[in-house]
């Protein structure tokens, strides 16, 4: 009998020790997975943002230019660079035939004449003089540079030319390519060119989409939880209205995507595109999420406040009004952190409603044309330039960034401000 | 208190029956209220002493299943006619619960809110005025005086059970109804209330629902006895503790079951 008790006792210490080991290895797996995750995306993604540039000799000529002397404000603006910008690329090899001329010209962004114009426009001064000025590598060669491109490929399955390479690997030994800090991956609007994306325009469409989405699904929200919660009567009617919130909130959010589609922009015209549209489409999606947090947190404030306040002879509306709403804030508020932070990452729901034009413009209000950050994500991921492949995994630690800070911001609210029931 | 040899009465229940849902929990009870009187309401747990003491300003509505029937006459008027305002109802008939509620907030704000939200204090120095009687009123002043405005759930179980006393008598009420308030607290605690509950039974009528035998014959002058929903007995205090009418008062009394 006291064997057998004791045998017992052995199992079940030793059925605790295998549970907690189950446990151990189910974190340990999800621990591995997410640091594999966040290596793959940070060492793909941080060199997105250095970027490369040719450091060129730039003769500004006036002929070239067909710039008069003392040239004034308005003729600098409308002066003609690209035979210079050409010029000076072509410079770079005395020997080079019309072809090659071609080569070396393509080794910079297309934007390299507009480079120069700025440089001069910034210091008139250098007219007749030569200097040595910055241009954006093409992606190809930013990638050469960054060790990401293969090269040992054989040339006609390259788009870098072996003439380019050796071209570039002198500038490379002449100390003529620098890296610097990518401030236009940040600055810049959406472009067909790697090497002159950046994301302002879908992290603008993202926080103007978000705000759209705040201001009008946490008021509707809010005021909907409190009339369930505190006033509604309990009956069939609210029963079936709770099962529906809550088989909202689970409908694929592709869903709200063909929503906004047939009825905001096909029914009420609104504008194609905008974070206006995607932003109620996304506060349809949030809403269901905010009411939930909402009323759980309303549920959460003990009966006893509820009473102590009607006893005093508090209207239902001031119990709700001064005591139980507040009490619910810091809940409700970081529930509807929680509900941005997902609608942030929501991609379909922005496909349907137009949100992935291509847009190489900034916004400036929710009523222009704009991505977001999550389609700029699925954007890049479809372009085939391998320039494109460390600003999806770029743009993804931005994103990431934005819903760490947002979902940590819940975090301090709901610590900081909620009160304690002894 | 008896004037010219009459007693007052200030609570009458006639015929009160409650439901919740099909389920009965009162039967027609019937219990007259002494004015400035404290009145002890004792029965075994489930008996529908609380119950019967919500329905004295209607906190039975908040239950949504819950409907009283019968008439509840408070200086001669039904509060249970549809005519009757929960509201100032409420403001003169004041509750303390079983469990200290304070509002989360500064003790200040704690015992303001009910002249603030009756429109009581005209001024902040009247409303201060307030403050400061309730408070000393409900014995809590001494200890709390310097620290008005720390959050009121800082205090300890007894003070807090006492701050919740000031705040039901800020607006002056009639009458107190206290729902067990002691059963919360350590002794030093329960004695600090029942002799407070004696001063204040001089400006209000109080009933008190009580688990305490002992406790309903220190502070009580009357006292009603609950089994299963049915007013056994009610009578003085005196009466009830030592020469009850009904066997069941006596065994419950005398602790042979509750």
């Amino acid at each position: 009998m006291n064997k057998n008790k004791e045998q017992l006792l052995n199992k079940r210490y030793k059925a605790e020790q295998r549970f907690r080991l189950y446990g151990q290895s189910a974190i340990f797996m999800a621990l591995l997975f997410l640091t594999i995750f966040i290596f793959k995306i940070f060492s793909t993604g941080y060199s997105a943002f250095q970027k490369t540039w040719l450091i060129v000799p730039v003769t500004f000529d006036a002929e070239l230019m067909m710039l008069d002397q003392n040239p004034s404000n308005e003729d600098l603006q409308d002066a003609d660079y690209y035979d210079i910008a050409l010029k000076s690329m072509a410079d770079l090899d005395p020997n080079a035939n019309e072809d090659q001329e071609n080569e070396l010209k393509r080794m910079v962004s297309y934007f390299f004449e507009k480079e120069i114009k700025n440089e001069l426009l910034n210091d008139p001064n250098l007219i007749g003089k030569t200097k040595e000025v910055y241009l954006t590598a093409s992606d190809d060669l930013d990638q050469v540079f960054k060790g990401n491109y293969p090269r040992d490929l054989p040339e006609d399955q390259r788009r870098v030319s072996d003439y380019q390479l050796k071209i570039f690997d002198q500038l490379v030994a002449n100390g003529k390519v620098e890296s610097k800090f990518n401030i236009s991956f940040f600055t810049n609007a959406d472009s067909r060119e790697a090497e002159l994306a950046g994301i302002a325009s879908s992290f603008m469409g993202s926080i103007f989409s978000i705000l759209v989405c705040l201001m009008i699904a946490f008021p509707v929200a809010v005021l909907a939880a409190i009339y369930l919660e505190e006033f509604a009567p309990k009956n069939r009617f609210t029963d079936f209205i709770e099962v529906n919130i809550n088989n909202l909130a689970a409908v694929p959010s592709i869903v709200f995507g063909l929503l906004g589609l047939g009825v905001l922009l096909a029914i009420f015209q609104l504008p194609r595109s905008t974070p206006l549209v995607g932003g109620i489409t996304l506060s349809l999606m949030t809403l269901p999420t905010i009411i939930i947090a909402a009323r759980a947190s309303l549920k959460a404030v003990p009966p006893s406040i509820r009473e102590a306040a009607l006893a005093m002879g508090a209207s239902r509306m001031q119990t709700t009004m001064h005591h139980t709403v507040p009490l619910s804030m810091p809940g409700t508020l970081s529930g509807t952190i929680i509900g941005l932070a997902q609608a942030l990452g929501e991609t379909a729901p922005l496909i349907l409603i137009g949100m992935v034009a291509f847009v190489n413009t900034i916004p400036g209000s929710p009523m222009d044309p704009a991505a977001s950050l999550p389609v700029q994500i699925y954007i890049w991921a479809e372009s085939a330039e391998r320039g494109f492949v460390e600003k999806v995994s770029a743009c993804i630690m931005v994103l990431l960034g934005f819903l760490i800070t947002m979902n940590l911001f819940a975090q301090i609210i709901r610590h900081k401000f909620e009160k304690k029931w002894s | 208190m008896k004037k010219n040899g009459v007693k007052m009465i200030k609570i009458k229940a006639k015929d009160v029956d409650v439901f919740y849902g099909k389920k009965q929990a009162l039967f027609n009870i019937s219990l007259d209220i002494e004015e400035n009187q404290v009145t002890a309401l004792i029965g075994p747990s489930g008996c529908g002493k609380s119950t019967f003491l919500r329905c004295l300003n209607r906190m039975n509505d908040v239950i949504d299943i819950c409907s009283v029937k019968g008439e509840i006459l408070i200086n001669d008027f039904n509060i249970n006619d549809k005519g009757c305002d929960v509201v100032r109802l409420r403001e003169k008939i004041g509750m303390v619960f079983q469990k200290p509620n304070p509002f989360p907030k500064t003790l200040y704000e704690n015992v303001s809110y009910g002249p603030t939200i009756h429109g009581i204090a005209q001024s902040k120095q009247e409303m201060d005025e307030i403050v400061e009687t309730s408070l000393k009123k409900a014995a809590l002043w001494e200890e709390v005086k310097d620290r008005l405005h720390e959050p009121g759930t800082g205090l300890s179980g007894g003070q807090q059970q006492r701050l919740c006393i000031a705040r039901a008598i800020s607006v002056k009420p009639e009458v107190i109804l206290m729902d067990e308030p002691c059963s919360a607290l350590d002794p030093i605690a329960t004695a600090q209330i029942e002799e407070l509950i004696d001063e204040l039974k001089k400006e209000h009528t109080i009933i008190i629902v009580t688990h305490s035998m002992a406790q309903a014959a220190r502070v009580s002058q009357n006292t009603g006895f609950f089994h299963l929903g049915q007013l056994i007995e009610h009578g003085s205090t005196d009466k009830i503790f030592k020469n009850p009418d009904n066997t069941k008062t006596q065994d419950y009394i005398t602790g042979r079951f509750g």
